[in-house]
């Protein structure tokens, strides 16, 4: 059993938990995943790693509530436990000769974009980060982005704050500005992945990319997360997660996230069931 | 008295209804039926059959003990070198190994020596009275990495032996591919479970969530104080044909497609975790884990479901009892067949729709058997233009797994194969670094229980003469 050992709302859709998991914490880095369960009977999500206290022995998950498992993760208060964690998992964020690098994250995303960026500032490294949002609401993590960051962008679909618009308009302009990023490091929806590709490729800026397909054991044995890269099968729990972005079939990533939608809504609307009528 | 010529039947639930249910196929023997069975051993001089074993169980002495109606006898008999009985006795290939060697077999069926395991196993865990002698501890300790069918065994027999031994997983549940690959229906997990437990009370203990490799390395065993170590992480990343369409939502690996049933369970209506459930289902390959993906899919309700098998029904790698309860069960097979495409659904008007990128069919392409290969296996030549597209809405690949990386990659020192397969000494199961063993999958690639078992006992056996002489 792993306890939750802290606990932070950081919009209405987005929870910060701090998990008691020393082991974890121990080894954990900077574009690593773990997996979880949240009780008995429970399915096996990853999380990529947004944070660890070794010291403290505790790793630091951001989350949104999108389906039954984080809903029943999110139910659970600080002091309780989660039955299985393990981890961590994939391969670390390259940072070997990188000395300028631009941080694009989206949404949630922008959970796991956090300690990469925070890597790179602990490297001596120039960071640039763009962080996009659909709505002021939904701003998460700006102060920490701040501190970790030479130059920070924040964009809303809507424009209730920052500037108004995608996070490739302002990748765009940087790049054509002659800012000369050694890495574009992006992780967020697939599509904005795949938009901020289509941004940078024809500039022949190298872009890495973090992804996060559905996956069940996580350790390299299931299958269930392989990705078309460079016309290759690879798979992102032991290859991954982070992949060149120019190399990614993101059509196919895509579709193959959605397998499960139809079950998944089910599963939702079960689980909001079931806690409305605990609520009773 | 005359011998009774053919073994006596294993009660079986009926193919009608099996087919729907994730029950035990096979029922076990009455203590009636087995007194009768071990009646049958001629109990001749040579004892062919212990060499037939590759935990070299004794055979004889333990029918010898059911005859006798001492069936807790039997059952000391085969925990002398058996940690998993009840797991062996129900998914062993007996006819190719003890069973096999038989001297009533010469003329007549043989002894049924893995149904009678299977039942002095089942009487043992049903009683459970007697108490094991627990070892006196050696003050050595060893680490384990895997709770497979080779971890299990090799932690089993050191533990006998008074070693301190942990097993570290790195799924939530020990067992490996006994709880992940091997579905409910053929090994019921409670069975695993109790394995496990007995384990546990020769002191064994069961380190779940934890990925050598990954959380630990096997340096930092060393480091903390561990001895020895046996490496028995099993078989790593599936196989894909490199055929188009293999990402197609509804392309299943058969681990993965097992992992979700078995593991994660999603055979039951309210599991957490999905699984599709295909009304018409390609499994592609002809082993056990074809069959037993195959009798999973009819399971979870497909009208049809069929093996695509590039060879003919002689060469299926299967057990032909895991083939013929299949073929009962209404399982069809395509054989002389081989998959060259994957055909996905796509509706050009509407780019939301769901079932955009699912599987709509599998074009496979005739074959005939030409000269036999270098293992003496006639090779399946295609037939040039006689493909022909099946209706299906699932494909699960089983072709087998190569090794798994994470450990190969984490250790120096660790010498593996060009198929990423750890190299061990035959005899001993030892690697190039200094106290490091290694057995089962991760070693020979996907193989049977059995064997990945007798390489964990070997093993054990290394491990205590190299810690010995220390």
């Amino acid at each position: 059993m792993y306890k939750i050992v802290k606990k932070r709302v950081l919009n209405p859709t987005v929870t910060m938990m701090d998990i008691a998991a020393p082991l974890v914490a121990k080894k954990a880095q900077a574009g690593q995943f773990i997996i979880l369960r949240v009780d008995e009977e429970g399915e096996r999500i990853p999380l990529t790693v947004a944070g660890y206290d070794r010291a403290a022995g505790t790793v630091k998950i951001i989350f949104q509530v999108v389906g039954g498992t984080t809903m029943r993760l999110n139910a659970k208060k600080e002091g309780d436990y989660i039955t299985d964690f393990v981890g961590p998992l994939g391969c670390a964020t390259k940072t070997d000769g990188i000395k300028k690098v631009c941080i694009v994250g989206g949404g949630v995303g922008c959970a796991i974009a956090l300690p990469v960026a925070q890597r790179f500032k602990e490297l001596g490294c120039e960071v640039h980060s763009i962080i996009g949002f659909r709505n002021k609401d939904l701003l998460i993590l700006e102060e920490e982005f701040k501190a970790c960051s030479d130059k920070l962008t924040i964009m809303t679909d809507d424009g209730s704050y920052g500037r108004q618009g995608v996070v490739t308009a302002p990748l765009k302009e940087a790049i054509e500005a002659g800012e000369k990023f050694d890495e574009v490091i992006t992780i967020g929806p697939l599509i904005m992945m795949k938009f901020v590709v289509a941004t940078t490729k024809p500039y022949g800026v190298p872009t890495t990319v973090s992804m996060n397909p559905i996956m069940i054991d996580g350790t390299g044995m299931c299958g269930g997360c392989r990705l078309t890269v460079g016309g290759q099968t690879k798979f992102a729990c032991v290859d991954g997660p982070d992949f060149n972005g120019f190399e990614v079939d993101f059509d196919e990533a895509m579709s193959r996230a959605s397998a499960y939608a139809e079950f998944e809504r089910r599963e939702r609307e079960a689980c909001c069931n079931l806690f409305k009528s605990e609520v009773k | 008295m005359a011998v009774q010529p053919k073994k006596n039947e294993m009660p079986v639930q009926d193919a009608k209804v099996r087919a729907r249910n994730f029950n035990e196929v096979a029922l076990g023997y009455s203590p009636e039926i087995a007194v009768a069975e071990a009646t049958r051993c001629l109990n001749c001089k040579n004892k062919p059959c212990v060499n037939g074993c590759p935990v070299n169980i004794s055979i004889p002495e333990f029918i010898t003990k059911v005859k006798e109606g001492d069936f807790e006898g039997a059952y000391a008999v085969i925990s002398q070198s058996s940690s998993l009985p009840a797991v062996c006795g129900r998914v062993c290939p007996q006819e190719t190994q003890c069973e096999s060697k038989c001297t009533l077999g010469i003329k007549f069926e043989p002894v049924g020596i893995g149904r009678l395991e299977r039942f002095v196993a089942d009487w043992h865990n049903e009683s459970g009275a007697v108490e094991m002698a627990l070892p006196q501890s050696n003050g050595h300790r060893v680490a384990v990495v895997g709770s497979g069918p080779s971890g299990l065994t090799c932690a089993g027999d050191l533990a006998k032996k008074g070693y301190k031994v942990t097993v570290f997983e790195a799924l939530h549940t020990a067992g490996g591919v006994l709880v992940y690959g091997i579905p409910e229906f053929r090994l019921p997990k409670s069975i695993v479970q109790k394995e496990v437990e007995t384990l546990k009370k020769y002191g064994v203990d069961i380190e779940t969530n934890v990925v050598i490799g990954k959380t630990i390395t096997i340096d930092e065993l060393f480091e903390d104080g561990y001895e020895a170590v046996f490496v028995g992480s099993g078989a790593g990343l599936p196989r894909f044909m490199g055929i188009p369409g293999e990402s197609l939502k509804g392309v299943y690996s058969a681990n993965e497609f097992l992992t979700r049933s078995n593991l994660m369970k999603a055979f039951k209506e309210d599991s957490q975790t999905p699984v599709l459930r295909g009304r018409n289902v390609a499994v592609v390959g002809g082993g056990n884990v074809a069959m037993d993906a195959a009798r999973t899919a009819l399971r979870l309700g497909a009208d049809n479901v069929y093996i695509v098998y590039r060879r003919s029904m002689d060469e299926l790698p299967a057990r032909k009892e895991e083939v013929e309860h299949a073929q009962e069960e209404g399982v069809k097979f395509e054989i002389l067949r081989n998959p060259v495409e994957i055909i996905g659904y796509n509706n050009p008007d509407d780019k939301r729709d769901l079932k955009n990128g699912s599987v709509a069919g599998m074009k496979v392409i005739k074959c005939e058997l030409g000269a036999p290969d270098e293992k003496g296996r006639r090779r399946p030549v295609e037939i040039a233009g006689s493909e022909y597209v099946i209706d299906v809405d699932c494909v699960i690949m089983s072709i087998g797994t190569s090794p798994n990386p994470l450990i190969k990659n984490t250790t120096a020192g660790l010498n593996v194969n060009r198929h990423g397969g750890i190299i061990v000494e035959e005899d001993t199961g030892k690697t190039s670094k200094e106290g490091v063993y290694a057995g089962g999958d991760a070693v020979t690639g996907a193989a049977t229980v059995i064997l990945a078992m007798g390489a964990g006992k070997t093993a054990a056996k290394a491990i205590d003469e190299y810690l010995c002489k220390k």
